[in-house]
């Protein structure tokens, strides 16, 4: 996470023959047992003593971890994205790679049923077409998993981007101030002024025809805004902290105090609000493709399928709930590993 | 259990009973890694008019014990035992119940007059609220008593001033509000945690002599939450020191300053420094200053101001004019507002100064740039005063203290590391500490990091700006024997900044008081603070307290007298303003 992993540094200086399995924070309790017989010896150093617990050491970021994976509803949320990450990836392959999904999402087959999903839960059943067929006959479980596929890669490279470009500008902004600061968050506000999604249609159109890289790359352009805020506004405040001028004092030069120094410590506003991003991104990208700005057929993506089949609600309602299901699902899912993360990068909220 | 008392509890007389009581108080946080237990089985009890100290160390449950006489710990703390106000029993009562304790049997002074105010209402209206909250005044009555109240409290124009906020009141003016809201509803136990830590000490001169007029003209019973002995002697009736969530030492003021028997508490006493100790009395004294020594530092009429918007700009430091020399460590002493950790800030370059000139080691530090720049900052070390703040909380220790010198590119691989395990050696901390994380350590051990830091590439100039306030007295001693052990054993100059006299005393050379961005006072140490020539010295030595109660008592007077001289008013609850 931080760039001091590489750096070359003893291993466990004299903490070899130590107990292992023991808690590191053990130290902090430790007031509980001892009772007067023991107090002389503390009275010698009313300092904790370092030797006394050297075990592995928790770092920030250990700490931040460990409290996430307590966060129950995280957990389920990254069950479920889990899942839905395996199920899109490997049941229809991912380019030249086969999955275990015999059918394909553009080949015809011949409807069964009027088309409806043939999967029951009891008895527990799969059956010929799963999510039922549409209208021509093609596989729907085939097609949704091909939309989700797209979605997910537009998404999470929508939020990789906007964190990026969000990220590099905040910190700028926010570091140097001055007339680079005035410069960029006034670019900022250009682009916010301008609604996302009008913006969005208008250069999707023309990406779009270039494929759904084109297309996760523009939305990327006009999706940073929120987080390049955030960024400037925590790096405002980081950058009179007193480390920093120690820092600045030392002589270190710019770029590496805001490397080194400001970004590690913006960390958990970052990683909130890019998996946040992600989750907007999802549902930005199925409303371009709902209004027709967005993935062109023959390819697909969740909301195209809605959009395709919006008018199919009464007389086939599977081919708008599963497309449907899917976005609320991932959407929920990012969204809750969000929630956790902000919980585990500041405990004190959930403290009282 | 007389047959004609009908209930339970016995009958509470105001005059003889206490009006604060803990027994066998016990309490337990609930953590992220477990429970800690905070206070164990505590027998306290206050009187009315009495002022009891509780003394300790951050970290020995002092605070948390007073905060359950307002029953207002958070929800994670399980408490045991029993707190008493007069005659309510804190933690049987209902939420409702609670509220209507508050404010009204017992009040609070907080430590951070900044943070206790409510910065967007007005004063008067902060103080009417409890009144009217408790049905004591309304409306313009409560008005007439919260101006009332903040004459009595000493604060001139008081009419004005009510209706004026918090941030056009300088820091002692917002104290005595905050008393003045302690005293809106005739409370039986004021609570003052830390009341003048973030106060200077001619400040908190005053706010310890109104605290003092209070017990005697109201019959308030004071609990005193403080670390520092000075305090302690100057108002304390009683004195229960604190140590790990129990009281290991109780008595009058006089049996326990004077004659210690507990171990911790006095260690406790000899860690307090001295005024007038002098050099030596941590163990070690810096070396005097070689005659022939060249200049470290020069500073000539450095001027820094700060632009304000619309407004002319603010001259924090005003042709400031001080030498330091090889070898030698000079104090930097002033209040808050004095402009000392300006001019450290501006030595570092970290703002820019507006005119005047500074040489460190012969080189124009102001004019130099890239490559000479960095050369002249590898020559000058920096310890910031907050040692959680100073040091960057993703880096592990070892890290920290090998930043400067991967910076600079000095040493690399295994011999920066060795490096930087000799310098935790110097600094007294294990070598395991490399990879722990700052947060893993207590404040002492912090700011052993942080000097470590400062030294790793043996500066021949260290900046020390308030290196020891944010530490507790024992953890200061250490830090301060250790700094000057390692003057020593370095010899480097050292302009050492700080507000605290008996700190400076223990270890410089020289001494330069500011007051107002400039110059008072120069000279050598012993001739500055034991034969000062200038008023502010004079009432800056005064308003230190020492830590023996006979002793302060004296000073006490002499301060009293010497104030008389300067025309001064000396502080006093004035109880005709609160007849109503």
């Amino acid at each position: 996470m931080t760039s001091n992993d590489d750096q070359t540094r003893p291993t466990e200086p004299v903490m070899g023959d130590m107990p292992e399995k023991t808690d590191p924070l053990d130290h902090l309790l430790s007031v509980d047992e001892p009772e007067k017989t023991d107090l002389h010896d503390h009275l010698l150093t009313v300092e904790e003593d370092l030797e006394g617990n050297t075990d592995r050491s928790y770092s920030q970021g250990a700490l931040v971890l460990r409290r996430f994976l307590r966060h129950r509803g995280a957990m389920v949320a990254v069950g479920g994205l889990v899942i839905v990450l395996l199920l899109a990836f490997t049941s229809i392959g991912v380019g030249p790679l086969p999955g275990w999904w015999p059918k394909n999402y553009s080949d015809l087959y011949p409807l069964m049923n009027g088309g409806a999903p043939t999967m029951k839960l009891w008895p527990p059943a799969i059956g010929e077409h799963p999510f039922g067929q549409d209208t021509i006959g093609k596989d729907y479980f085939a097609q949704v998993m091909r939309g989700a596929q797209i979605s997910l890669f537009i998404a999470f490279a929508v939020g990789i981007m906007a964190t990026i470009i969000g990220t590099i500008i905040g910190a700028a902004a926010g570091y140097l101030r001055g007339f680079v600061e005035a410069f960029l968050m006034r670019t900022t506000d250009l682009f916010i002024i301008i609604p996302t999604l009008v913006l969005a249609a208008v250069l999707g159109q023309m990406a779009s025809k270039a494929g759904v890289i084109a297309l996760a790359l523009v939305l990327g352009l006009v999706s940073w805004t929120g987080l390049a805020r955030l960024v400037r506004a925590e790096v405002l405040s980081l950058r009179e902290r007193e480390f920093v001028a120690a820092a600045r004092a030392i002589g270190t030069p710019t770029p590496r105090i805001i490397m080194r120094h400001i970004l590690p410590n913006a960390l958990g506003t970052i990683v909130v609000n890019a998996t946040l991003l992600i989750s907007a991104a999802i549902l930005i990208e199925s409303a371009l493709s709902f209004l027709g700005f967005g993935v062109k057929p023959p390819d697909t993506s969740l909301g195209l399928l809605i959009s395709n089949y919006q008018s199919a609600l009464t007389t086939r309602p599977w081919l708008f709930w599963w497309p449907g299901v899917f976005i609320l699902a991932i959407a929920l899912c990012v969204n809750f590993i969000g929630d956790g993360l902000r919980d585990a990068f500041d405990p004190r909220q959930q403290m009282d | 259990m007389t047959p004609h008392t009908n209930t339970n509890t016995p009958a509470y007389n105001a005059e003889t009973d206490p009006v604060l009581k803990f027994s066998q108080l016990d309490v337990n946080f609930k953590t992220e890694f477990g429970r800690v237990h905070a206070v164990k089985g505590l027998d306290l009890q206050v009187m009315p008019g009495e002022v009891v100290a509780l003394v300790g160390e951050s970290g020995s449950g002092k605070s948390v014990t007073a905060t359950t006489a307002l029953g207002l710990l958070p929800k994670t703390a399980r408490i045991g035992g029993q707190t008493l106000v007069a005659d309510k029993i804190i933690n049987e009562l209902s939420e409702r119940g609670l509220r209507s304790v508050r404010g009204n049997r017992v009040a609070m002074v907080f430590q951070e007059p900044m943070t206790a105010l409510n910065p967007v209402i007005r004063i008067g209206e902060q103080l009417t609220e409890a009144m009217e909250v408790h049905g004591i005044a309304h409306g313009r009555e409560a008005w007439d008593r919260a101006v009332g109240l903040l004459e009595a409290v000493g604060i001139p124009a008081a009419r004005r001033r009510a209706r004026e906020f918090p941030h056009e009141l300088s820091g002692g003016m917002r104290q005595r509000v905050v008393i003045a809201m302690a005293l809106a509803c005739d409370p039986e136990v004021i609570i003052a945690d830390e009341p003048t830590t973030a106060l200077d000490v001619t400040v908190q001169a005053d706010i310890l002599d109104l605290l003092r007029s209070l017990k005697d003209q109201l019959n308030t019973g004071i609990l005193l939450i403080t670390h520092n002995m000075g305090v302690v002697a100057d108002m304390a009736d009683r004195v229960a020191v604190m140590f790990k969530g129990e009281i290991v030492e109780r008595g009058t003021v006089e049996e326990v300053l004077l004659n210690p028997q507990h171990p911790y508490t006095r260690r406790l006493l000899d860690a307090v420094p001295h005024l007038g100790a002098g050099h030596g009395q941590f163990g070690t004294s810096p070396l005097p200053v070689a005659a022939d020594a060249g200049m470290a530092l020069e500073v000539k009429d450095l001027v820094v101001e700060y632009k304000r918007e619309g407004k002319k700009p603010f001259r924090a430091v005003d042709g400031v004019s001080i030498d330091v020399r090889r070898g030698e460590i000079v104090g930097l002493v002033g209040e808050s507002g004095s402009g000392k950790s300006t001019i450290g800030r501006a030595l570092l370059g970290l703002i820019p100064s507006t005119s005047g000139e500074v040489r460190v080691l012969g080189t124009d530090a102001l004019s130099v740039r890239g490559k000479g720049g960095n050369e002249l900052r590898k020559r000058i070390g920096v310890i910031f005063q907050d040692p959680a703040a100073s040091l960057n909380p993703r880096l592990p220790v070892g890290d920290v203290i090998a930043e400067p010198m991967s910076v600079h590119k000095v040493a690399r691989g295994k011999e920066r590391e060795k490096k930087v395990l000799d310098l935790l050696e110097a600094v007294q901390l294990p070598r395991s500490a490399y990879n722990r994380y700052p947060h893993e350590l207590s404040g002492g051990q912090r700011q052993r990091v942080s000097i470590a830091r400062a030294l790793s590439l043996q500066p021949d100039l260290l900046i020390a700006d308030e290196p020891t306030s944010a530490l507790d007295v024992s953890v200061q001693a250490s830090v301060l024997e250790m700094l000057i052990g390692l003057q020593r054993e370095f010899g480097f100059a050292c302009l050492f900044i700080s507000h605290d006299l008996a700190v400076i005393d223990s270890l410089a050379h020289r001494v330069v008081v500011m007051q107002y961005g400039k110059v008072v006072e120069r000279g050598n140490r012993d001739q500055v603070l034991m034969n000062p020539q200038e008023e502010y010295t004079k009432r800056l030595l005064a308003a230190a307290p020492v830590p023996n109660p006979i002793e302060q008592k004296r000073r006490r007077d002499e301060r009293h007298a010497l104030l008389a001289s300067l025309g001064d008013e000396i502080v006093t609850l004035d109880t005709r303003e609160l007849s109503m």
